[in-house]
């Protein structure tokens, strides 16, 4: 239990276990099912975009990827659209929303080496062209999208949707990666510190670049499910996820200064943050508070993980 | 070359401001006259006040993500409470320098990155805005507006407003005492504190003063609108961060220029223009934006380059 | 209560009131005792000289007395009052005034700004004026003929340039006399000419009445310029004289060698095949052999780290990792570039040699910890657990996870930069023992070091200064005369 306890990411659960409870109890438990399952889909996007985010803000402080919205957007859009509505090209359309992905993480990390300048910059400016290029292929038409896809997308195997299981799955990909292999240990390392880890003989470029990669390919995969999902891809559809991606890092227990990471925290962080809002929807306030409730709990989550690593100190 | 580097650090602003100046009156020959200037350079005021704000936050090191945001409440507030209730609507925007301050005062005692913190904040801004008008609307205080659509004689109010910013901000920021102290910290934090000053109140005052420059944006730009919404500034935040930078500032070090900063706001102005003027497709106006970002960023490498060469040889 | 060597404590009674006391202090860095129970007390019109080996505890008293550290324990007195509480202000209000090792002017801002920046009073109408007045005199009795504009930003100096305006700061008055001036390490970049204006300046300021804390590992410059010298050695006070109570085989024994003399070990590689080599813009090239030793001597900052640098990035991989590296690293500044916080002994050991210890893309954790098993003994690393965090081991034993990182990969060669910086005798000792043994089992070693004592250990030297190489010095021409003498050459021409 002490373990237990001491491990970063349990709050976030418990936090996202309390206001469960609390949305239940409002609601009477009528919605228990249908509450909970809304949770795990949304969540899982969170999750999706929330891994990529996290990989690298663990490369350290100044590393934060900008163009995560944007990269949905264009995925989803160029996806659907070359899609149609096919079911037969579901995986050409997969493979397209990754080539997207590949583009913008190619770039970014282009940027960042060739100006270089930090990274929070170099995503920005193109989360600008990738967002003007989605504007240019949309065109304001919204396609649906292959109904296959859109089932897998809205249904559950055993309870548990779908998006859930997948998002699942990469999180485990992710864990493994992170905590298993060299290049989790690189990460890290370069996250801790960047001129150690270049001492230490580690090709920090080769990791940065990856993982700018990995966190564009993510994006683009989740704005894919994203489109299918709510049928059809739609331009604003990536703006929540910029605060959200680096919000669930945080909350996670992923330390924002790089070099420290956590998975399972992000699952806990993104029911949290989906709860909450169903929560203040049920409690009948509007946009502004849940705007202003989000912001406050980043920048408390973040108060209080600087004091818990004070402590340790 | 006898150039001091501040003066080489002016050239990329100058040249691109008169460049884009030279292809907008090419283009528009009308625009060669008062009003054709007004018109031009009449949204750039705000701008410019934003950016001496970003510049401020930029001195110490840090960078902030909410200041598009923050504008956009400023402005809210401006065109509801300070046109109602003048004395409320100054106590409210007091409350939100104060605020900034104490932004700086946490980011520095806690050690956190003003990167997430200042997105966290710039939902809370973001919330407050949309609580206060949920709706576009409200009136501009008459002073305000008065004062900037006044046509003082032989050049239009932007060009005055625009140049008596940058004197004002350039005595404040280059030649006072206070001024060297905030560079100082930017430049080498510790050597500051072991001069015996107290960091904290640097910082603290930096933050504050960078708000009330950005208190100041906001009021502009409802006297220029007339009426205000929730979202009237978003763009404030990547303007004024491509502002600081194409006027020759840096993302650290204390290397900031107040005369470059207002030069850079007022060109990413006429580049907006000038892109219009281009008949350029509004879907890649955004993306333009983000072009223009990177190429001021891969001419300021360029001309480092060539200064440390210089300075090598 | 640690004992205090009966040399540290002083008849108090019979002396006219310090300017500054140190009474007892103690200091901790984790497991690090950088400060063990040290009293000092300096007086006015003395200049008090302050050697030891690196890591002996010497910044550790200069940050206790500048008031930017507060001791774990010790009291602080000034004129014959306790100062408490202690701190920047308080020590800057009674005349403290230190000039540091590392750049402590702000880059981006002017010479007068950063004279601003160091005294708080000088504000008001016109303080540019003042303030440039101010600086310039300091500069003209200090440095005469200096030739630097005060209006000038202080990125545009060199090195040198930098280290005068600093101490010239650390000097200049502004309404608030300089009582004590500390001097860490100033001469380190300035040439004979200038140091001797310098110390000549030192001496008149003592003169006057001022007092002078002074740091240098020339010890010529402090047997010439010291009233007093006093000698620390792991944070301890280990011996205190007057200036004529020391010779330099007397300060060098006192400092405790650390170094055996081992001359015999020595050995002529030279004229086989090079492992390594690497042509520098201008002066000699460089070039190092199989089993080799390679010293890189010269006065600091004169571009033995920054050619270690070149060729570490030369032959370390950017994009993909490499399994046969060419060359590790093993660096001085442990914090900065050496070990990863977060991280236990063990992971911190085997970060550079992950590609070995992994199969099929997973790393084995059996492996890994049988490999941390086999140094923790090779090396005799201090700790009951691999597992515990790295912060929880003292500097010396960090430093030898260091070696431990470096020593554990395959690469043929070994770069040092300053690498025993803050390490305690005996590991120093054992650490000398591992290079001898592994040169001798056929890895080459380049090695820059501060230490005069440590070139003696190299088979070979190269003697830098202004970034090139300027002799070659091998066998028994490597001495102290022979590599300061290189050092110093373009200003003896």
């Amino acid at each position: 239990m002490k373990t237990l306890l001491s491990k970063p990411w349990i709050w976030s659960f418990v936090a996202a276990l309390s206001v469960w409870l609390a949305t239940i109890g409002v609601t009477g438990g009528a919605s228990t099912v249908g509450l909970s399952q809304a949770a795990l889909t949304f969540a899982a996007f969170s999750v999706l975009v929330g891994i990529g985010q996290m990989f690298v803000i663990t490369l350290g402080p100044g590393n934060i990827d900008l163009s995560v919205p944007a990269t949905m957007t264009l995925s989803g859009t160029v996806a659907l659209k070359y899609m149609d509505g096919a079911n037969s090209l579901i995986l050409h359309g997969l493979l397209i929303a990754i080539a997207v992905g590949i583009a913008v993480g190619v770039l970014n990390y282009a940027l960042i080496k060739a100006l270089r300048i930090p990274p929070i910059i170099a995503t920005l400016s193109m989360s600008f062209i990738v967002q003007s290029a989605a504007i240019w292929t949309n065109r304001g038409l919204r396609i649906k999208p292959p109904q296959v896809l859109a089932d897998f997308t809205t249904q559950t195997s055993f309870g548990i949707p779908n998006i859930a299981l997948l998002a699942l799955l990469i999180s485990v990909i992710a864990w493994v990666l992170l905590h298993r292999t060299p290049y989790g240990r690189w990460i890290a390392a370069i996250g801790q510190s960047l001129p150690a880890a270049r001492m230490a003989g580690i090709a920090v470029d080769g990791n940065r670049f990856v993982t700018y990669l990995l966190c564009a390919i993510l994006a683009a995969v989740c704005g894919y499910l994203l489109a299918c999902f709510s049928g059809g891809a739609a331009l604003n559809m990536g703006t929540e996820y910029l605060l959200m991606s680096i919000a669930v890092v945080v909350i996670g227990g992923t330390a924002v200064a790089g070099g420290d990471s956590n998975v399972p925290g992000i699952w806990g962080a993104s029911l949290f943050m989906f709860l909450v809002v169903s929560m203040l929807n049920t409690y009948g306030l509007g946009a502004g508070v849940r705007l202003i409730m989000t912001g406050a709990i980043i920048i408390t989550v973040i108060l209080l993980a600087s004091g818990r690593k004070a402590a340790t100190r | 070359m006898k150039l001091s580097t501040d003066t080489l650090r002016l050239i990329v602003p100058v040249v691109s401001l008169l460049v884009l100046l030279a292809g907008v009156f090419y283009l528009q020959p009308r625009a060669m006259s008062y009003n054709g200037l007004n018109l031009l350079f009449n949204l750039a005021v705000p701008i410019a006040l934003a950016t001496v704000a970003q510049m401020l936050i930029m001195a110490v090191n840090d960078l902030d993500l909410s200041m598009g945001t923050f504008v956009s409440f400023v402005a809210c507030v401006a065109a509801t409470y300070l046109h109602d209730t003048p004395l409320l609507g100054a106590l409210i925007l007091l409350a939100a320098i104060a605020v900034y301050a104490a932004l700086g005062v946490i980011i520095y005692l806690r050690d956190l990155p003003s990167i997430v913190v200042t997105l966290g904040m710039s939902f809370v801004w973001a919330g407050l805005a949309v609580l206060i008008l949920p709706a576009p609307g409200g009136t501009a205080p008459e002073w305000a507006r008065a004062v900037m659509i006044s046509k003082p004689p032989l050049l239009p109010m932007a060009i005055i407003a625009s140049a008596l910013l940058a004197i004002f901000a350039h005595l404040l920021i280059m030649r006072s005492s206070f001024g060297v102290l905030i560079r100082g910290v930017g430049g080498n934090q510790r050597s500051v504190q072991r001069a015996g000053w107290s960091i904290l109140m640097a910082r603290a005052s930096a933050y504050a003063l960078a708000a009330t420059f950005a208190v100041a944006a906001g009021i502009c730009l409802v006297g220029l609108t007339t009426s205000a919404d929730a979202n009237i500034a978003l763009r404030y935040t990547l303007l004024s961060i491509a502002g600081v930078i194409l006027g020759g500032g840096e993302f650290t070090g204390g290397r900031i220029s107040p005369i470059g900063a207002v030069i850079g706001a007022l060109t990413l102005t006429l580049a907006g223009s000038f892109l219009s003027f281009l008949r350029i497709s509004p879907d890649w106006q955004i993306g333009a934006q983000g072009a223009i970002l990177i190429i001021v960023l891969a001419l300021r490498l360029l001309l480092n380059r060539l200064e440390s060469k210089g300075g090598a040889a | 209560m640690p004992s205090l060597p009966a040399a540290a404590v002083l008849p108090a009674a019979a002396l006219p009131a310090a300017v500054l006391e140190v009474a007892n202090a103690a200091v901790r860095f984790g497991e690090v005792r950088a400060l063990d129970g040290v009293s000092l007390a300096i007086l006015p019109g003395e200049c008090i000289g302050l050697v030891g080996h690196n890591g002996a505890g010497k910044s550790t008293i200069v940050s206790v007395i500048n008031g930017g550290l507060t001791p774990h324990q010790g009291e602080i007195f000034s004129d014959g009052t306790r100062l408490a509480p202690y701190g920047i202000g308080v020590a800057r209000s009674r005349g403290v005034r230190c000039v540091f090792q590392e750049l402590s002017l702000c880059p981006n801002l002017s010479i007068i700004e950063n004279t601003r920046i160091m005294h708080r009073t000088l504000g008001g109408f016109g303080w540019r004026t003042r303030a440039a007045a101010i600086i310039a005199s300091s500069l003209d009795a200090i440095f005469p003929g200096h030739g630097i504009d005060v209006s000038g930003p202080v990125g545009a100096l060199s090195i040198a340039q930098r280290q005068m305006v600093e101490i010239a700061m650390a000097f200049s008055d502004a309404g608030q006399p300089p009582r004590l001036v500390i001097l860490d390490e100033p001469t380190s970049s300035l040439d004979a000419g200038l140091a001797a204006q310098l110390l000549a300046h030192v001496r008149r300021f003592v003169a006057s009445g001022g007092a002078v804390i002074l740091i240098s590992h020339m010890l010529n410059e402090i047997l010439e310029t010291a009233s007093r010298i006093v000698v620390m050695k792991d944070g301890k006070i280990v011996a205190e004289r007057a200036a004529g109570g020391f010779d330099h085989a007397g300060l060098v024994e006192a400092m405790g060698s650390a170094v055996p003399h081992q001359t015999a070990a020595r050995r002529n590689l030279a004229a086989t095949e090079p492992v390594l080599d690497l042509a520098l813009p201008k002066g000699q090239p460089f070039r190092a052999c199989k089993g080799e030793v390679v010293g890189l001597a010269g006065l600091g900052g004169h571009g033995q780290t920054r050619m270690l640098l070149a060729l570490f990035d030369h032959h370390s991989p950017q994009w993909w990792p490499r399994r046969d590296p060419a060359v590790t690293f093993v660096a001085g500044d442990r914090r900065e570039n050496g070990i990863f916080e977060l991280w236990s002994i063990l992971k911190n050991m085997t970060v550079a040699a992950l590609g070995d210890l992994s199969r099929r893309g997973l790393v084995q954790d059996a492996a890994e910890a049988a490999r941390g098993a086999e140094w923790k003994s090779r090396i005799e690393i201090r700790t009951p657990d691999m597992n515990n965090l790295i912060l929880s081991l003292s500097g010396g034993n960090q430093q030898k996870v260091l070696f431990a990182r470096a020593l554990s990969t395959r690469a043929p060669v070994v770069l040092m930069d300053d690498p025993m910086r803050g390490v305690d005798v005996g590991t120093k000792r054992e650490v000398y023992g591992m290079i001898r043994a592994e040169a001798e089992a056929g890895r080459t070693f380049v090695w820059y070091s501060t230490e005069m004592e440590e070139m003696q250990l190299c088979d070979r030297v190269y003697v830098f200064r202004e970034g090139a190489i300027v002799a070659e010095l091998t066998g028994e021409a490597i001495s102290e005369h022979n590599i300061l003498r290189a050092s110093f050459k373009a200003e003896a021409a």
